[in-house]
């Protein structure tokens, strides 16, 4: 009996062999390849960058596929493997007034300027499972439209900024280097730095469910979605030894400011605050949900009522980690027969003495207090 | 027989246990100032591993950072040198060092454990490194970080007492079994980690390092060589650690701590050493009870 605690290096080689055999599934059907689920689960990918904090499309569809479509076991892949890579240094802001635009929506005005782009976007669609999708066909290219975008597609929140009806959120005195989550521990009370970079690499489901909850009144912000826009930016790096910016790659980015009503203070008068939210890849929902979470965490600065789960730091920040959180429920699989033992001793110990009478109970105390 | 295993081949597409050398600095930095204020939560940048959090990632991390191509390292869970994860994390590090790996305590340089501490005794130049899920101990009072780190710095600890206190009220006993309070060097409160209480005495003055990493936390601490360690307790309730009537069913020792093994549908049980190496080395013969072995440590 005792011995079937044994063999554990082999029972895990044979789990390895086992897993592969049940991610490839029946061999009749062809294997799925990397570009598959790089361009046809493109929201899988895009989700598995941003809270895989790694934007690497090819490398996100790997994860995928040998995540077995498990998106947190995808994310944990790739945040795996990003620790292991150099820094080579910093990129230069990016300014997301400049994306070259699939989408972009606003629902605080009826026109703005640019226009409205609908894009590629489930929003409209009923959803009626398709069946013409069950066999395999032919889409036809996308005709080009008609007319070009606008060039100059201003975000909503810069109009608002014009008439100084929003926080202005200034770069910080000095553009000091930002605190890097992923190399530095949390502290409290945390920089909107730092809480910007827990949200923008937090579990999907748990932003939307913090963001829902402050809806549903617990800390009402009273949010419109000032902006929504997805699209591809340019990224560029300062190099020392030439001694300018060059771009280093193209990456896409979904990015929704949310503007709340702000009572003002004493020192101000009543503006918008805003909500932020950003994305690699397209993430509406996930970017939405970051914008009302990270406008919640405002709340006490504000000097609003700050007593809802969502206003709540170390309950928000500790907690939004998917990997962290995965790992830690999932702990629980690990043996724990000591403490356990322990516990069953105490139980059967109180148990016993519950049993016996008085004299008995003093007795076994003694014994207890001596051995 | 041999416990020693030989060296295996490092995988060279990672760096020498993992960690670039600048994460290694920066832990040995956290760990240098945890061994200089016993029992204090050094906050650490910890880093992704590839290894789950809450699976020993903070233990890994340390064990990376101080493992040199000349250590020997032993991992255990439960006391056991065979439990799937002890197993997984050894096979990670025979493949990112290729150093030497031993099931055997006394042959050790570093032992990586979770939930027990080796009944053989430790001995100076050795080190312990324990895998933390919550290093808070005033977590389960306090739920808040800030309320939790201002408490330690006006060592504020007077809510443990109390709650130790209502146990008794209630069930006549402490009901905390593992991972019992304890305050090191007159000063901190700290969480040894889910060790059962048994193994609380063997922190106390230990000639060995102990070090204690918390990966999903990101906190370090440390108890140094020949640091005093108390369990709390009261005059009236003193410190006491469990006691089985039964010895072990494989080797007959009465002095180490025992897991229990279920037989059958009945109820039939048997117990057994919870640390397999004490166990089988007894069963050998080789003679490593701690009462009477001293020398060997």
């Amino acid at each position: 009996m005792y011995v079937a605690v044994k063999g554990g290096e082999r029972a895990i080689l044979n789990s390895y062999r086992m897993l592969d055999d049940y991610r490839r599934g029946d061999r009749e059907v062809p294997e799925l390849s990397l570009d598959q689920i790089r361009e046809q689960m493109p929201l899988a990918v895009s989700r598995v960058m941003a809270e895989g904090s790694l934007y690497d499309p090819q490398l996100a569809a790997l994860a995928i596929k040998q995540a077995a479509g498990d998106v947190i076991e995808a994310v944990f892949l790739l945040r795996a493997y990003r620790t292991t890579l150099s820094r080579f240094g910093y990129t230069q802001p990016v300014d997301t007034g400049r994306m070259r635009l699939q989408r972009r929506i606003s629902s605080t005005f009826k026109d703005v300027p640019g226009g409205q782009i609908l894009g590629p976007t489930y929003d409209y669609t009923q959803r009626l499972l398709d069946f013409s999708l069950e066999a395999q066909r032919e889409a036809d290219a996308l005709p080009a439209g008609d007319e070009a975008l606008d060039s100059a597609m201003p975000r909503v929140t810069d109009l608002l900024a014009h008439d100084d009806l929003i926080d202005a959120e200034p770069v910080p005195e000095g553009d000091p280097e930002p605190f890097d989550l992923t190399r530095q521990p949390l502290d409290f009370p945390a920089s909107r730095a730092a809480r910007l970079q827990n949200l923008a690499r937090a579990d999907e489901g748990f932003l939307l469910s913090m963001g829902y909850s402050t809806q549903r009144g617990y800390g009402n912000t009273h949010p419109f979605a000032a902006e929504i826009r997805y699209g591809s930016l340019e990224v560029d790096m300062h190099i020392e030894e030439l001694g300018f910016a060059v771009t280093v790659g193209e990456i896409e980015v979904t990015e929704c400011q949310m503007v709340s009503q702000f009572a003002g203070s004493a020192a101000e008068g009543p503006k918008f605050t805003r909500g932020y939210g950003l994305t690699f890849g397209y993430g509406e929902r996930k970017s939405m949900s970051m914008a009302l979470v990270d406008r919640a965490l405002k709340a006490r600065d504000l000097g609003e009522r700050a007593d809802s789960p969502a206003n709540d730091h170390e309950f928000v920040l500790y907690h939004s980690d998917n990997v962290e959180a995965s790992g830690f429920v999932q702990h629980l699989k690990l043996p724990h027969y000591v403490d356990f033992q322990a516990n069953l001793e105490l139980l059967r110990r109180m148990r016993a003495e519950r049993a016996a009478p008085e004299a008995a109970r003093n007795d076994l105390m003694d014994e207890a207090v001596s051995s | 027989m041999t416990t020693q295993h030989a060296t295996v081949a490092r995988d060279d597409h990672y760096n020498f246990a993992y960690l670039d050398e600048s994460t290694k600095r920066m832990l040995r930095r956290a760990l240098l100032k945890a061994v200089a204020i016993p029992g204090y939560q050094v906050p650490f940048g910890s880093r992704e591993m590839p290894l789950p959090y809450g699976w020993g990632t903070g233990g890994i991390q340390v064990t990376a950072s101080i493992i040199g191509s000349d250590d020997v390292l032993k991992v255990i869970d439960q006391g056991s040198d065979d439990t799937t994860n002890a197993i997984n994390i050894r096979r990670f590090f025979g493949r990112v060092t290729g150093v030497a790996t031993t099931e055997s305590t006394p042959a050790a340089t570093i032992v990586q454990t979770r939930h027990r501490i080796p009944e053989t005794p430790l001995a100076e130049g050795q080190i312990m490194v324990f895998q933390v899920p919550i290093p808070e101990p005033l977590r389960w009072l306090e739920p808040s970080e800030t309320e939790t780190r201002t408490m330690h710095a006006l060592a504020e600890y007077g809510g443990m007492h109390v709650k130790l206190y209502e146990d008794i009220a209630q069930h006549g006993h402490i009901a905390t079994t593992y991972d019992y309070p304890v305050i090191v060097n007159g000063r901190y409160m700290m969480r040894p980690s889910p060790i059962p209480k048994f193994d609380n005495p063997k922190l106390d003055c230990s000639p060995a390092l102990m070090l204690f990493g918390a990966g999903r936390e990101k906190r370090v601490y440390a108890v140094p060589p020949y640091t005093e360690v108390k369990s709390l307790d009261f005059e009236d309730h003193p410190f006491r650690v469990e006691t089985w009537s039964e010895c072990c069913d494989l080797c007959g020792s009465r002095e180490s701590y025992l897991d229990e093994i279920i037989l059958d549908d009945a109820g039939t049980r048997r117990f057994v050493c919870s640390d397999t190496e004490y166990c089988n080395a007894r069963q050998l013969g080789q003679g490593v009870n701690p009462s009477t072995d001293e020398a060997t440590a």
